[in-house]
């Protein structure tokens, strides 16, 4: 999923200084799973920010913002309002600023990776979205976005007891996990191969990526 | 008669590949446009090493350029190794610095990873890491044995004009004493499957471990396809051997080399005099072709460690 953070509470009211009147949009996919930014998080943001006294505060929480297609039923809402405060990843913020050309909209979060759960209040990066997955190759560790310095041929010679050298504390060596997994699977000769340099235009090197599928347009 | 043809031509190729015993130093640049330092850094080393590491933004820290300094270097009589990073440029880069250091008369390259910009002084920074040291071998390697440049075309100005190639003699780094250890052999063996004509290694101190190394380097036959530098960095104080062993990854320091330097009465002396122990073993280790003595902002003691290491009159 798309795990994302609530920015700090007087960022948020810097954007929304001189506006009367707010919409606190929440989505329900994946902030609502990160517990960032679904029903609950709208309902606890607009609490705080009514407690200020500055705002008129809505609320309301549709099932995606990445989607056009579920902004129908807040139309007249965010018509009622000055600005809108999306608690939504980026995608969504900016679908929002897409519906509502004439509206003001402000990030409540700061989206910061594709990753997993990893227990009560954890997550961790695991995708890149490079667009030319080579987790088959890799032992299902991604090199790119579990190494910090995204090394196809590693590990470089920070790796100590299995932590990096970025961050002992914090962040494993990507490349012992690779290590650790090939071995298991009995795979080590797939490091002997010396991986060629990337393909970076299918990432966002190559610019802003589109997707067009003709097998599923006419649906 | 066929007469062995250079790769490069450097002195460093020929004393190693003439069967010599290597000695490199490391020469980093200075943190400001100061061409004094470098120029008193050249003195101290010239007649005591067959060519110098030019180090790269070391620690992801600022510095004058390796290029740059490397040519300066140059000038002043002494060979540089320029190393070159993949933290800082991209492949459009370093190949556009391997043509230019080329034409400066630069014929060594060490090919490396770099530090990550989080050790460093400009932590904000974004890297860069189109690809790695392994990848900046090979891409070398083409330059000059296939006279391409990464993306396959000719090393020519114009369709009709001249293939004109850099030339160089390119080394490789390696860290027998970083972990999965099982893998740092597997890792020699890409460099140099990959080109690498020359390794430094990381400072040695845990010579056990070293040893150990070079068994599993000589059971694959690899120091016979690439010449070995053990490299080395003598202990200035008992600060600097606490420091080397808890804060700097991957390097690993015995409790004997620390206790040594405690008790002794001339620490820095005892530094010296366990660095030049050090390369006598070196020296006796099959497969090991000469010593990288990395003298971190200590460079004075570079002839006396040679010196009394036997290495040089």
């Amino acid at each position: 999923m798309i795990v994302a953070e609530q920015k700090p509470i007087e960022e948020i009211k810097n954007y929304l200084t001189g506006h009367k009147r707010i919409l606190v949009l929440g989505c329900g996919t994946c902030v609502t799973v990160c517990l960032a930014g679904g029903e609950k998080e709208v309902a606890t943001l607009a609490s705080l920010l009514r407690l200020s006294g500055n705002f008129e505060i809505e609320e309301n929480t549709i099932e995606r913002q990445c989607d056009a297609e579920f902004f129908g039923d807040i139309k007249d809402q965010a018509a009622s309002c000055d600005a809108i405060l999306s608690m939504a990843c980026g995608v969504g913020v900016q679908m929002t600023a897409r519906t509502f050309p004439e509206k003001p909209v402000y990030p409540a979060l700061n989206t910061m990776f594709c990753g997993t759960n990893d227990g009560a209040g954890q997550w961790s990066e695991n995708c890149l979205a490079c667009g030319d997955c080579k987790l088959g190759i890799f032992g299902g560790v991604c090199p790119l976005t579990r190494c910090s310095k995204s090394l196809l041929n590693g590990p470089c010679g920070g790796s100590v007891d299995g932590r990096c050298e970025v961050d002992p504390e914090n962040i494993e060596c990507g490349w012992q996990l690779i290590y650790d997994r090939l071995k298991t699977l009995g795979r080590l000769d797939v490091l002997d191969e010396n991986a060629p340099p990337r393909d970076w235009s299918r990432t966002h090197d190559g610019g802003p990526r589109k997707l067009s599928r003709e097998d599923v347009a006419g649906l | 008669m066929v007469e062995y043809e250079y790769k490069s031509g450097s002195n460093l190729e020929k004393v190693l590949c003439g069967g010599g015993f290597a000695v490199t130093a490391e020469l980093g640049p200075p943190k400001s446009a100061d061409f004094d330092l470098i120029k008193k850094k050249v003195e101290l080393l010239k007649d005591w090493v067959d060519a110098v590491n030019i180090t790269d933004n070391q620690t992801a820290i600022v510095r004058v350029s390796s290029i740059a300094a490397g040519k300066l270097i140059l000038d002043l009589g002494l060979e540089p190794i320029i190393q070159v990073t993949c933290r800082d440029r991209n492949r459009l880069s370093i190949q556009s610095d391997i043509l230019g250091a080329y034409l400066l008369g630069i014929r060594n390259v060490l090919c490396l990873t770099g530090d990550h910009q989080s050790c460093g002084n400009h932590p904000t920074a974004k890297h860069v890491f189109d690809i790695d040291s392994i990848q900046l071998i090979a891409m070398v390697k083409n330059m000059r044995d296939k006279k391409v440049f990464e993306c396959g075309e000719e090393i020519k100005s114009s369709k009709k004009a001249e293939i004109k190639e850099p030339r160089m003699f390119i080394g490789a780094a390696a860290n027998p004493f970083a972990d999965p250890f099982e893998f740092r052999v597997i890792r020699l063996k890409k460099k140099i499957n990959a080109g690498a004509d020359f390794i430094q290694t990381q400072c040695i101190y845990d010579m056990d471990r070293f040893e150990k190394w070079m068994e599993q380097v000589r059971s694959k036959g690899l120091h016979e396809k690439c010449r070995i530098l053990a490299g080395v960095t003598p202990l200035k104080s008992l600060g600097m051997a606490k420091y080397m062993r808890d804060e700097v990854a991957g390097v690993t320091v015995p409790d004997y080399y620390i206790e040594r330097i405690a008790k002794a009465d001339d620490p820095k002396a005892e530094g010296v005099k366990i660095c030049v122990e050090q390369i006598q073993k070196l020296c006796q280790i099959e497969g090991v072709a000469g010593v990288h003595i990395m003298a971190i902002e200590w460079e004075e003691k570079v002839p006396e460690i040679v010196q009394k290491a036997g290495l040089r009159e």
